[in-house]
């Protein structure tokens, strides 16, 4: 008799062995314990300097000073703090909205898939930007009304998506079969639609937490994100614009932070993915 | 056997919407156009008819798998014809299917424990009797208990259709309607499921209802056989019978297409060549469904419909001629 749970023994198999997932955890990893606990290294990432302004890289400030001469390994490491929460609490939102929107429309049809996906048009089809700034006017400013109007107006794209996928796997015979046993539907839609349309999810969740943190800056440069002197990765990209030539580190730190966290929270994703979807394995381990 | 009548069917109708382009008109593709019918207990139905001709949509809709659009449809004298999925719940456990791909029928996500618990936990039981029960219907199967943390992808076509089968006689149906279970399968494989199913059938005293076009394969195994075309049955007799007498001109043109092993005999043979394609089942013909590409076809077989009628003892037959085709 094989091993009890074969699906965490792939899902274990598959962070031991793929390198790259193992380089994605790790890297996460060590983000996120930076992002937790930079708030205890003695350095302010807000500490004005005017004499030092635009340094490079030097033994004093590792990855040089900004236009005000703060430290920019500093504030890049604040900024992480805010890129991420923002980014994964706006996926976790926008998610959350667009599956179960889709999976509902797609799944009941009829009636209920024609209102919600009329809600859908009616979203996605006014500016994106005028509809953020009148919502984030009327939320007090801070981090978690930038995440709800993030997550807010993102979901639409995830629900047609998810919806289209839905109107497939619904007519495959298991799913058929599962109704004609009775299976309420919620479970169906849970155990049998969800699984199939788990790719889908996981790719596009990945891409919102990247246009998530850029969204982030924008909001920031229009004074509707987090206000200065606070940092996040998007309005240091957004600030170091200017200073392209001057001073290119400026753009490129958080600029590679965001791809590898982006990178690596898709790669995640296919490690979850074979959890879900076994079949992907099997592949893997035979190379 | 008994001629106890377990599913009864009048004037079967099931009826697919099409919407027509710009909010038009909407059209009904008729798959199942008014099929009356009698399954007896612990006889196999078979169930044959060119592809499209309604097999399917007409073994799921008496299983109400689909809901009925008109007619009467009734389960051991119960009338089913309406009934609410609540209280559909008693028939669940009585009536089951299996399914033509065995690619599409089970959820490539599950392993073969989750797939086969199913249904047993839909009709109440507890995980360690599930356990049990899946050990001993994969030993039924002709599979082993190891089996059962495997998923779906790695079993092949065959194997993966024995698991439909055990997950259909799961929770101990009364009737299976087999919706072309060979269909997909090596001819090596085909036997040795239509062996296994008439074993089965015969230790669990199951009722079959066997849709498939390999019309020897469906000779072999029913008891009876329904020949369908364009929604509708057109000759329903004792399997021997239909083979040897077949009384319908598209019965005829059927068995004239299946190959003789012999070379010598297959010369002398008449074939019946049908001409034209199958009607578009949303344009059903006005009269006779056959007419537009029956040999012998008239005018009374274009403008009036000919109702199923039982010429010669338990044999049925939808065509004004049939006489002339008895002799």
């Amino acid at each position: 008799m094989k091993k009890k749970n074969r699906r965490l023994e792939n899902v274990l198999y598959e962070l031991r062995h793929n390198k790259q997932a193992i380089f994605a955890a790790t890297y996460l990893l060590v983000i996120i314990l930076i992002s937790i606990f930079i708030v205890f290294v003695n350095v302010d990432p807000d500490a004005i300097d005017v004499t030092n302004k635009l340094q490079g890289p030097s033994a004093a400030h590792w990855f040089g000073t900004d236009e005000m001469g703060r430290d920019y390994l500093a504030r890049v490491l604040y900024g992480g703090r805010v890129s991420l929460l923002v980014g994964v609490l706006a996926m976790l939102t926008s998610i959350f909205l667009g599956v179960s929107i889709g999976m509902t429309a797609g799944y009941f049809g009829g009636l209920v898939d024609n209102i919600l996906m009329r809600l859908v048009d009616i979203f996605s089809s006014i500016p994106w930007i005028i509809m953020v700034t009148v919502v984030g006017l009327l939320f007090k400013k801070g981090l978690f009304s930038i995440v709800i109007v993030i997550g807010l107006f993102s979901w639409m794209e995830i629900a047609r998506l998810v919806r289209s996928e839905v109107l497939s796997s619904k007519e495959r015979e298991y799913v058929q079969y599962a109704k004609f046993i009775g299976v309420n539907p919620f479970s169906i839609m849970i155990k049998h639609v969800l699984p199939a349309v788990f790719p889908t999810i996981i790719t596009a969740a990945t891409a919102i937490i990247a246009s998530a943190i850029m969204t982030e800056s924008s909001l920031s440069f229009l004074g509707l994100g987090v206000q200065q002197p606070m940092s996040s990765w998007g309005s240091l990209l957004q600030s170091s614009q200017q200073y392209l030539q001057k001073a290119p580190y400026m753009a490129i730190l958080p600029g590679i932070l965001i791809i590898l966290t982006v990178y690596s929270f898709n790669k995640l994703g296919d490690v979850l993915r074979v959890f879900v979807e076994p079949k992907i394995t099997a592949g893997e381990k035979s190379e | 056997m008994s001629q106890q009548v377990l599913i009864s069917a009048q004037d079967l109708k099931k009826y697919f919407p099409v919407k027509g382009f710009l909010g038009g008109k909407t059209k009904y593709l008729k798959a199942v156009d008014g099929v009356t019918l009698d399954i007896m207990k612990g006889e196999t139905f078979g169930l044959v008819g060119e592809s499209g001709c309604g097999k399917s949509t007409l073994g799921r809709t008496l299983i109400r798998m689909y809901d009925v659009t008109g007619g009467k449809l009734s389960y051991q004298g119960k009338d089913i014809t309406n009934a609410k999925p609540s209280e559909m719940k008693e028939f669940r456990n009585k009536m089951q299917i299996i399914f033509q791909d065995p690619y599409s029928a089970l959820n490539p996500f599950w392993n073969v424990e989750e797939i086969l618990s199913e249904p047993l936990a839909q009709i109440g039981m507890g995980a360690g009797e599930r356990k049990e029960r899946i050990e001993y219907l994969l030993n039924k199967v002709g599979m082993k208990p190891d089996d059962m943390l495997k998923f779906p992808y790695e079993f092949s076509g065959g194997q993966r259709q024995r698991i439909g089968i055990a997950r259909a006689l799961s929770v101990n149906p009364e009737f299976v309607m087999c919706d072309e279970p060979i269909a997909a399968l090596d001819v090596s494989i085909q036997a040795q499921v239509v062996n296994m199913l008439e074993d089965l059938q015969h230790e669990m005293g199951l009722t079959y209802l066997f849709a498939a076009h390999d019309l020897s394969m469906v000779r072999y195994i029913s008891t009876r056989i329904g020949v369908m075309y364009l929604g509708n049955l057109v000759e329903v007799a004792k399997s021997d019978n239909l083979y040897d007498r077949p009384l319908h001109p598209y019965t005829q043109a059927l068995l004239s297409a299946i190959p003789i092993a012999d070379p010598r005999a297959a010369k002398t043979r008449k074939r019946i060549k049908l001409q034209g394609e199958l009607p578009s089942p949303m344009d059903v013909p006005q009269g006779c469904r056959f007419a537009p590409r029956c040999p012998y076809a008239t005018e009374q077989c274009k403008t009036q419909r000919p109702e199923l009628r039982e010429l010669e003892s338990d044999h049925f037959v939808a065509c004004h001629y049939a006489e002339k085709f008895a002799d």
